[in-house]
Order: C-alpha cells, then sequence, then structure tokens
C-alpha cells in the first residue's frame, strides 16, 4: 500500500515536473537561455487556474470539468509568455548572462505581480480532486485525478514528440537549433520561431501549474522552489534536451517521493547530492550534448 | 589623478557619516560596506573572470554562521578570531567545490553554483541542533580587538566602534582588490575571460586562474556575511537561498560590473533604494526588477558606466 501511493506520488510530481521542464528545455534548446522565469510562469499558471475554477464553479459550471478548464486555464495564462519574450528579445545579441539575469528581473517583477492580484496569503482550491474520486486496479486504489494528470502529461509528452520530430514546422525548430544562421540563410523567419518556442515552453510551464493546483496551495514560494527542482532535473537529464527532461522529471519526482516520506527537510538535499553526482561522472547531464 | 580625487572624497565623506547623519542611516552604511565587500569579490570572479555564479549567498552565510556559532555555541567573542573562522571555513568550502565548479564555464558554471549553494541551504535547514534549523541562531556582538564595548547600546555600537573597524577593514579590502585586478594575475583573468582559448595558447594556465578567483571572492563574501551578521544581529537560512545569491549579482551589475567602484556604488545606490521603497511601497521588488532590466537593457556597465559617460560628455 506504502509503495503504490509512494509510486504514484512519485509519477504525479514527475508529471509536473516534465511539463515545466519541457519548456525549460526548449527554450533553452532553440534560444540557448536558461528561463528562470519558468517558475514564475508556473505559480502564474496556478493562480490563474484557481481563479478560472472558481469563476467557472460560480458560473454554474460542473466542478466534473475540473481537468479540461484547468489545461484550458494553463493554456491562456501561458500566452503571458509573449509578454516576456518581447522585452526578453532586446538582449538576445547579448552575453548569456545577462540574458539569464535578464530572466531574474522578470522573476522579481512576477513575485509582486503574483502578490498584487492575489495577495500574500497561500490560495488553495478546497477538496475538489475527491469529485473525481479513487480508482482501483490491480487490488490498489489512488486518487483518479492523480492518475488523469499522468496520462495528461504523457499525452502532451507524445503530442510534443510528434510535433518536434514529424512536423514540417517541427523540422524548422530543430534546424533553428541547430544552425540559427543556416536556417535563416533558408529563409526561415527564426524571430517567429523564437516567439513560438518561447510562448509553447511557458504555455508548458502554466499548464503544469495549473494542473498541480487541486492537490497544492498556489503560494509565493511556488517560483522559487520549483525553479531548483526543475533545474535538477535538467542537469540530470542535460540542458536541450527533452528525453533528458522525461528522465530527469522521473528521477527527481522519485528521489522527492522518497526523500519526503523517508527523511523530510533533506529533500532537496537529497536531488541535489544527485545533480552534482550526476555533473562529476557525466558534466552534460545523462542526455545532454557538451556544447563547444 | 581623477580616481585619487575620488577615493579622496569617499574616504572623507566616510570619515564624516558618523557625525551627521541619524544612527539609522549610519547602520545603513554598514549594511553597504558589508554588500560591497562581499560584491569585490563577485565582481572578480564575474566582472573581471566572467564566471556568473548562482550560489554565492553560501559564501555570505558561512561568514554569518561563523560568527553566530562562534559566539552562542563555542563563547568565541573575538570578532578578529571570528573573520579568521569565516575566512578559513569559507576558503576550504570553495577550495573543495571549486576543483569541480571551474571546469565548466557559463550556464553550467551557474547552475553547478547553484546547486552547491541548495545543498548549504538544505544542510543549515536540517543540523537545527547547530544551525537552529529555519529560524537561525542569533549573533552575539562580539569584541573588537579585544574591547567588549560593552557599556554602549547596540546602535552606538554600530555607529561607533564597528562603524570604524568596517571602514577600515573595507578601505584595506578594497585596495588589495584593486591591486589584484591590475596585477598579471588579474590580466591574465581578464584575459581568459575574453578569450580563454588564446590566454591558453599563451601559457595561462586558465584552470588555476579561475580556481584562485572562485576562492578568493569566496572569502570575501564570506567576510561581508560576517559583518552583515553583526549588523543584523542575527543569521537564517534564508541568507543561503538561490534567489539571494541573484540579488547580490543584481546588485553588482547595477553598479557596474568589471568597474573597480561598481561593488560601491551597487551597494549605495541598492541599499538606499531598498530603503526608500520598503518604505513606501510593499511591492519593492517590481521596482527593482524593473531597473534590473532597465539596467541590463541601457547601461551594462551599471551606474559607474553612466557616471562615466556623464562625465565623459561635460568635459
Amino acid at each position: 500500500m506504502a509503495t503504490a501511493d509512494l509510486l504514484l506520488a512519485a509519477l504525479f510530481s514527475a508529471a509536473v515536473l516534465f511539463l515545466v521542464t519541457a519548456g525549460l528545455q526548449l527554450v533553452f534548446g532553440v534560444q540557448r537561455i536558461v528561463n528562470l522565469t519558468a517558475g514564475s510562469t508556473y505559480a502564474f499558471g496556478a493562480y490563474f487556474g484557481v481563479s478560472a475554477f472558481e469563476w467557472f464553479v460560480l458560473r454554474g459550471g460542473s466542478p466534473v470539468l475540473l481537468l479540461p478548464v484547468l489545461l484550458l486555464a494553463g493554456i491562456i495564462a501561458g500566452q503571458i509568455g509573449f509578454v516576456i519574450e518581447r522585452v526578453l528579445r532586446i538582449v538576445y545579441a547579448r552575453d548569456e548572462a545577462f540574458q539569464l539575469l535578464m530572466t531574474f528581473a522578470f522573476v522579481l517583477m512576477f513575485q509582486d505581480l503574483l502578490r498584487y492580484i492575489w495577495g500574500a496569503q497561500p490560495r488553495i482550491m478546497g477538496d475538489l480532486p475527491s469529485v473525481y474520486g479513487r480508482i482501483s486496479a490491480f487490488g490498489l486504489t489512488f486518487p483518479t485525478y492523480n492518475a488523469a494528470v499522468i496520462v495528461c502529461s504523457l499525452v502532451i509528452a507524445l503530442v510534443l514528440w510528434w510535433f518536434i520530430e514529424k512536423t514540417p514546422l517541427g523540422h524548422i525548430v530543430r534546424a533553428t537549433a541547430e544552425n540559427k544562421a543556416m536556417a535563416e540563410a533558408l529563409g526561415v523567419d527564426t524571430k517567429r520561431i523564437n516567439m513560438l518556442i518561447f510562448v509553447l515552453g511557458s504555455v508548458l510551464g502554466t499548464v503544469g501549474g495549473a494542473l498541480v493546483i487541486p492537490t497544492t496551495a498556489a503560494s509565493l514560494e511556488m517560483p522559487s522552489a520549483l525553479i531548483i527542482e526543475a533545474f535538477a532535473v535538467v542537469v540530470i537529464g542535460g540542458l536541450g534536451s527533452m528525453r533528458g527532461a522525461l528522465f530527469g522529471a522521473i528521477i527527481v519526482g522519485f528521489l522527492r517521493a522518497l526523500s519526503l516520506t523517508y527523511f523530510p527537510e533533506i529533500e532537496i538535499m537529497a536531488i541535489y547530492i544527485v545533480v552534482v553526482a550526476v555533473l562529476v561522472v557525466r558534466p552534460y547531464g545523462l542526455f545532454g550534448k557538451p556544447i563547444a | 589623478m581623477n580616481r585619487l580625487i575620488l577615493i579622496g572624497a569617499f574616504v572623507a565623506t566616510t570619515l564624516i557619516i558618523p557625525f551627521v547623519v541619524s544612527p539609522y542611516y549610519a547602520t545603513l552604511v554598514i549594511t553597504i560596506f558589508a554588500y560591497s565587500i562581499a560584491l569585490l569579490g563577485l565582481n572578480l570572479l564575474f566582472g573581471y573572470g566572467g564566471l556568473l555564479s548562482l550560489g554565492h549567498a553560501m559564501f555570505m552565510a558561512m561568514g554569518a554562521y561563523s560568527v553566530g556559532l562562534l559566539g552562542t555555541k563555542f563563547g568565541v567573542r573575538s570578532f578578529e578570531v571570528q573573520l579568521l573562522v569565516a575566512v578559513a571555513s569559507s576558503g576550504a568550502a570553495a577550495a573543495l567545490i571549486g576543483l569541480l565548479c571551474v571546469r565548466y564555464t557559463t550556464i553550467f558554471f551557474s547552475m553547478l553554483t547553484l546547486a552547491f549553494g541548495m545543498i548549504f541551504h538544505s544542510f543549515l535547514f536540517k543540523f537545527y541542533e547547530l544551525t537552529g534549523g529555519e529560524t537561525g541562531i542569533s549573533v552575539l556582538r562580539p569584541t573588537l580587538l579585544g574591547m567588549p564595548f560593552a557599556k554602549l547600546s547596540k546602535t552606538a555600537f554600530l555607529i561607533g566602534p564597528f562603524y570604524w573597524y568596517v571602514l577600515a577593514l573595507f578601505l584595506g579590502m578594497f585596495a588589495l582588490m584593486a591591486l589584484m585586478v591590475n596585477s598579471p594575475y588579474g590580466l591574465a583573468l581578464q584575459a581568459m575571460r575574453d578569450n580563454p582559448r588564446k590566454t591558453e595558447f599563451l601559457g595561462v594556465p586558465i584552470l588555476k586562474v579561475r580556481y584562485v578567483a572562485f576562492v578568493i571572492s569566496a572569502i570575501y563574501c564570506a567576510i561581508g556575511g560576517a559583518i552583515m551578521a553583526v549588523s543584523i544581529g542575527a543569521a537564517d537560512p534564508e541568507l543561503a537561498f538561490w534567489t539571494q545569491s541573484g540579488n547580490i549579482v543584481f546588485i553588482l551589475v547595477l553598479g557596474g560590473l568589471g568597474q573597480l567602484f561598481g561593488p560601491l556604488v551597487g551597494s549605495v545606490a541598492f541599499t538606499m533604494l531598498q530603503d526608500v521603497l520598503m518604505a513606501n511601497t510593499q511591492y519593492w521588488r517590481f521596482a527593482l526588477g524593473a531597473l534590473l532590466a532597465l539596467i541590463i537593457i541601457f547601461a551594462p556597465l551599471g551606474l559607474v558606466g553612466l557616471l562615466v559617460r556623464a562625465f565623459g560628455k561635460r568635459r
């Protein structure tokens, strides 16, 4: 029983972490920017999800539509990426340290933006996942909502894979990531690709935030707490690699669930000791490529 | 010549500050010195060495906890001994962590330093018997050169003897840094930042150059953190959180990256600005974030760069 709960908790946090880090990897892979704002957009999606669902129920919407409403709220909230990209664009030609700092400036601004809109008190949704009840399979029972989120995240992973590997636009994205100057020479509008990728990355983050919210509170600590977990995933998996995001998220998800059960308090330490160990053995992560 | 006049004017200002401004602002000046000393080190690493650390708050916290722990747990009240322990512990930690970190540059360096910073942060949380966990530890007033100054109130101590002590410390460390960045070592570091491969071909051991900058920057940060702890009167794990590392980088960029006076100008501007903003609005982080964005876009060399430009035009 305990192991099943642990497994599910691990997969659930892995599913959410994957969404956010997939966004980080996409942006890094194409734009070579490590986006610290990912934590802030994640929290933005969470708060936005709470408000959107409250509004929806107030208008007489059925709570059974929790998951689709949150998904949609996440997608809408993710459009904030347009604004961030528009400002970030100014420093594309600059040293990457400045680009990183620019995203840190957004972290600071978002912190107060969230506080201004939603206040300093954490926001919770109440016991909503229970509307979905619990399902039993293989002699175990677990909350349907959590299982649905795991499935949802898997579907998004598949769609992402199909988009990048199989569609013409995906080919263009990969070409831009591989060699930007050459892609431009062949007529690719890299400005639009940058915009597309950044907004897509931001949508992945806000969807992750919106989906997690029925199980936890939206708070102002969310952005900085998520960033340290997401960074761990990215470093373990390898910067810029989607497969790395998937495996990294699973590893960190399990570490998190294990240490929360057996050694609370050292959760982050356990995760980061693995991070350092991976870096010592494989400096560019499990699936990363060395960057010249 | 100009630089000498500037330094003269600065020293003169610091000499009269305790006598003309209110005690509250005089204590703010101690915060400014604390940040300045830490940033002198960070400037060596990031400004002159091009290595952006997102973990240096860890070393400031080591300095702060050295002072706190020695005072409360071990009964060592001498600030000189506390500083020595801060230097030794941060230096040793940096010497160990640095072995791994300096093998990387750019974003990998930033992420690795962030990783170590977070490990230290959770260490402070976990070992609460020693570190007081989440609430941290209180920092007792240290003795300066063996003198306890027991009769003075906290403010009187801070703006009196402690002020002069910190001022002397700052001037010494500033002079040391000025010598260092203009020495052959400093030039090698800057050459490494601008073109590592070429610098290596010229026979500069670039890993060693980075390693030294890493250790020295950590020691400067620890001394800054030690001063900060005495002025606040407490040390808690938040000092080591990654956003704090981001903040000190912000202050450096605000002042002027790779500018000798950048740390000082940045600390003055940041401390004053934060004081004004926090008194007037609870949304001061937004203002600081917007300011950081503006500085990055319009003034890559920070306030020092702006001042130099304005000064140059007038002549």
